[in-house]
C-alpha cells in the first residue's frame, strides 16, 4: 500500500488554537501536513490541510482523533481521502 | 493543485444536498448453480452468494468513511431465477427465493434482486413457475426483489403476460395486505428490461454479463437543485449547462466508487447508472428540480418538457465523467420515494395520467405509486399495456410498480418505509378495458424493431 492522500476539512467558528490543535493531532498519529489554506468565509473559519497518511496507518483512528479533537475546539474536522475532491474536480 | 472552494463544494454537497452514492450492485452469475435437484440448486445459490459477496458491505462502508460520502446501500442483483431453477424438479420457486432472502441477509446486503422472468415473446415451463411462485415469494421473503419482462421494441408486448401480471400484482398486495401491500413494492413489470440495471426492485444479472460485475448507481437531486437556484429566471440553455456540469460531478464520484469498489474486491467493473435517484427525505426530490426551473408544483402542464431537459442534461453531463455508462441512467419518478412528487400528489397537481406522459421523456416508468386496494387485476394490466407500449415504440425502459392497497381509497396515505417512502393513494381511470385485456395473445413488434 502506497501512502494515502488526506485533506483535512475544518470549519467552525474561529478561536484561539484551532491549527495548533489539529496539527498536533495529526502529528500524534503520524500524518504528514503538506499544505495549509485558511480562510475565513461568511464568517466562519475554514482550513483545508493537505497531508499525507504513512503506511500501516490506521484512518478510522485518524479520523476518530481529529473528531474527539474537533469537538474540544467547537469546530467540525473531516479527513477524507483526496480522490473524492480530485475525480470531481480535475480531469486526467 | 484543489482550491479551498473545490474542497468546500463537494462537502457542502455530501452534508447539505444529499449528495450520495445510492448504491453499489455486486451482479452475480447463478447460471453455474443450476441443478436437477431443488435442495442442491438452493445450497448452491446460497454458497455461492455468501462467498462472492462475503466483503462487499465491508468494502462498500471502508469507502464511505475514506472518501466521506455515504454509500446508501450495497445490493446483489443475480440471474434471472427462472433460467437458473429452469432444469430442477422444484414445482414452486419459493424455496429458491428463500435462499437469496437468506444468503442476502447472510453478507448483510439491502436488497437481492433477479427472481425474476423475461417473458418479451413467450413462456417456457420455468417462466410460469417463476411467475406464479412470486406472490408466496414476496410475501415470505424481506429483501428480496422480483421483475418481470413483458415486452420489448424488438419482441412486442407479450399480452398473456401483461394480463397475468394484473392478477399477481393483486395476489401480492393480498398477501402482504398487514403491511400495506409491500410485497408489491418489491416487483416491477419491465418493457425492455436492462442486464446491468443495479437499482431495486428492477435488477438482475443479464445472461450476456460476467461470472461477478460491480455497478454502482449515483444519487443527487438535491445537489442539481441547488446548482439551479444560483441561475433562477436565466434561459433554459443555462439551465441544461448547469445540470450537465452538476451530474459531471455527481458521476464522477460514481466512477470513483465503482472503480474502487471493483478492485477492491476483485471484480469487473460494470457500470455506473446516470440516474438521479430520489429519496422521501427534504431536499433529495426530482420534483423540487423541476418546481426550481418554474413549475409551480410538479404535474402542472410544463412538467413533461422540464423533466425532458432534466433528463437530457443528466445524461450529457454524466457520459463524459464515467467510462462505462449504463443500467437505467435517467432521472427516476418514484412517487412515493420523492418528498416533492408526495407532496404534488397530495396536492391534486400530479396525476396516473401526467406521470404516464412523464415516463415518455425519463427513466422508468410509474413507479412506487399507490392505488385503491379495489382496483381491478384487469385495471392493473391496462396500466401496464399502456406502459410497456410507450417503452415498446419509443424504444427505452418502461415499467410499472403500482401497489393496490387493501382497504384504502383515494388520498388515504401508505408508509412503506426505509428508502421506499410514503405516497397518498392515488385515483385510477374508472372506465375499465377488460375485454381489450382478455384477448391475449402478443401485440407484434413495431416497425421500428426492424433495423437491419
Amino acid at each position: 500500500m502506497k501512502a494515502m492522500k488526506l485533506v483535512v476539512t475544518v470549519v467552525g467558528v474561529d478561536r484561539v488554537g484551532i491549527i495548533a490543535g489539529v496539527a498536533n493531532t495529526l502529528a500524534a498519529h503520524n500524518v504528514n501536513i503538506e499544505s495549509i489554506n485558511q480562510t475565513i468565509l461568511d464568517g466562519m473559519f475554514n482550513m483545508i490541510m493537505m497531508c499525507e497518511m504513512k503506511d500501516g496507518n490506521n484512518l478510522a483512528t485518524v479520523q476518530e482523533a481529529l473528531a474527539q479533537e474537533g469537538q474540544k475546539l467547537g469546530v467540525e474536522v473531516r479527513a477524507q481521502h483526496a480522490d473524492i475532491f480530485l475525480s470531481m474536480h480535475r480531469i486526467g | 493543485m484543489l482550491s479551498i472552494e473545490n474542497i468546500l463544494e463537494t462537502n457542502r454537497m455530501i452534508s447539505d444536498n444529499k449528495l450520495d452514492v445510492r448504491t453499489i450492485t455486486m451482479g452475480i452469475s447463478l447460471l453455474e448453480c443450476a441443478s436437477s435437484d431443488g435442495k442442491v440448486l438452493c445450497q448452491r445459490i446460497y454458497d455461492r452468494i455468501t462467498k462472492e459477496a462475503e466483503h462487499l458491505v465491508s468494502v462498500g462502508q471502508d469507502l464511505e468513511r475514506e472518501l466521506g460520502v455515504p454509500i446508501v446501500h450495497k445490493r446483489i442483483s443475480v440471474t434471472p431465477i427462472s433460467l437458473v431453477a429452469a432444469g430442477s424438479d422444484l414445482k414452486t420457486y419459493v424455496p429458491v427465493a428463500e435462499a437469496l432472502d437468506k444468503a442476502a441477509k447472510a453478507v448483510g446486503v439491502n436488497f437481492v434482486g433477479g427472481f425474476s422472468a423475461l417473458v418479451t415473446k413467450g413462456y417456457t415451463k420455468s417462466d410460469h413457475i417463476l411467475i406464479e411462485s412470486l406472490p408466496e415469494a414476496l410475501a415470505t421473503t424481506d429483501i428480496v426483489c422480483s421483475s418481470v419482462g413483458v415486452g420489448s421494441t424488438k419482441a412486442g408486448v407479450n399480452m398473456d403476460a401483461v394480463e397475468e401480471m394484473g392478477r399477481v400484482v393483486k395476489e401480492t398486495a393480498r398477501l402482504t395486505a398487514d403491511q400495506d401491500a409491500l410485497g408489491c413494492a418489491k416487483l416491477v413489470i419491465f418493457c425492455n428490461p436492462v442486464e446491468d440495471n443495479p437499482f431495486m426492485a428492477g435488477a438482475f444479472h443479464g445472461v450476456t454479463e460476467g461470472d461477478t460485475t460491480i455497478n454502482v448507481g449515483v444519487s443527487g437531486p438535491g445537489v442539481v437543485k441547488h446548482a439551479l437556484e444560483a441561475v433562477k429566471g436565466q434561459p433554459f440553455d443555462v439551465v441544461a449547462e448547469t445540470i450537465k456540469r452538476t451530474a459531471f460531478k455527481i458521476t464522477r464520484v460514481g466512477q470513483l466508487v465503482a472503480q474502487e469498489a471493483s478492485k477492491r474486491l476483485g471484480k469487473q467493473f460494470g457500470i455506473v447508472d446516470l440516474s438521479l435517484a430520489p429519496t422521501a427525505a427534504i431536499g433529495d426530490s426530482v420534483a423540487h428540480v423541476l418546481e426550481e426551473m418554474g413549475i409551480s408544483s410538479c404535474g402542472a402542464h410544463g412538467t413533461t418538457a422540464a423533466l425532458a431537459l432534466l433528463n437530457d442534461a443528466v445524461k450529457k453531463g454524466g457520459l463524459m465523467a464515467s467510462s462505462h455508462v449504463g443500467g437505467l441512467s435517467g432521472a427516476f419518478i418514484p412517487v412515493s420515494e420523492d418528498k416533492g412528487m408526495i407532496d404534488a400528489a397530495t396536492a391534486g397537481s400530479l396525476s396516473l395520467e401526467k406521470l404516464e406522459a412523464m415516463t415518455c421523456v425519463c427513466s422508468v416508468g410509474l413507479d412506487m405509486i399507490a392505488i385503491p386496494g379495489d382496483t381491478t387485476a384487469e385495471m392493473i394490466s391496462a396500466i401496464i399495456a399502456d406502459e410497456a407500449a410507450i417503452g415498446m415504440i419509443n424504444n427505452k425502459t418502461t415499467a410499472v410498480r403500482l401497489v393496490p392497497v387493501p382497504g384504502k381509497k383515494v388520498g388515504d396515505m401508505v408508509e412503506f418505509g426505509g428508502l421506499l417512502g410514503y405516497a397518498p393513494v392515488m385515483s385510477v381511470g374508472t372506465y375499465e378495458a377488460s375485454d381489450f385485456i382478455h384477448r391475449g395473445g402478443r401485440i407484434p413488434a413495431p416497425v421500428r424493431s426492424l433495423t437491419n
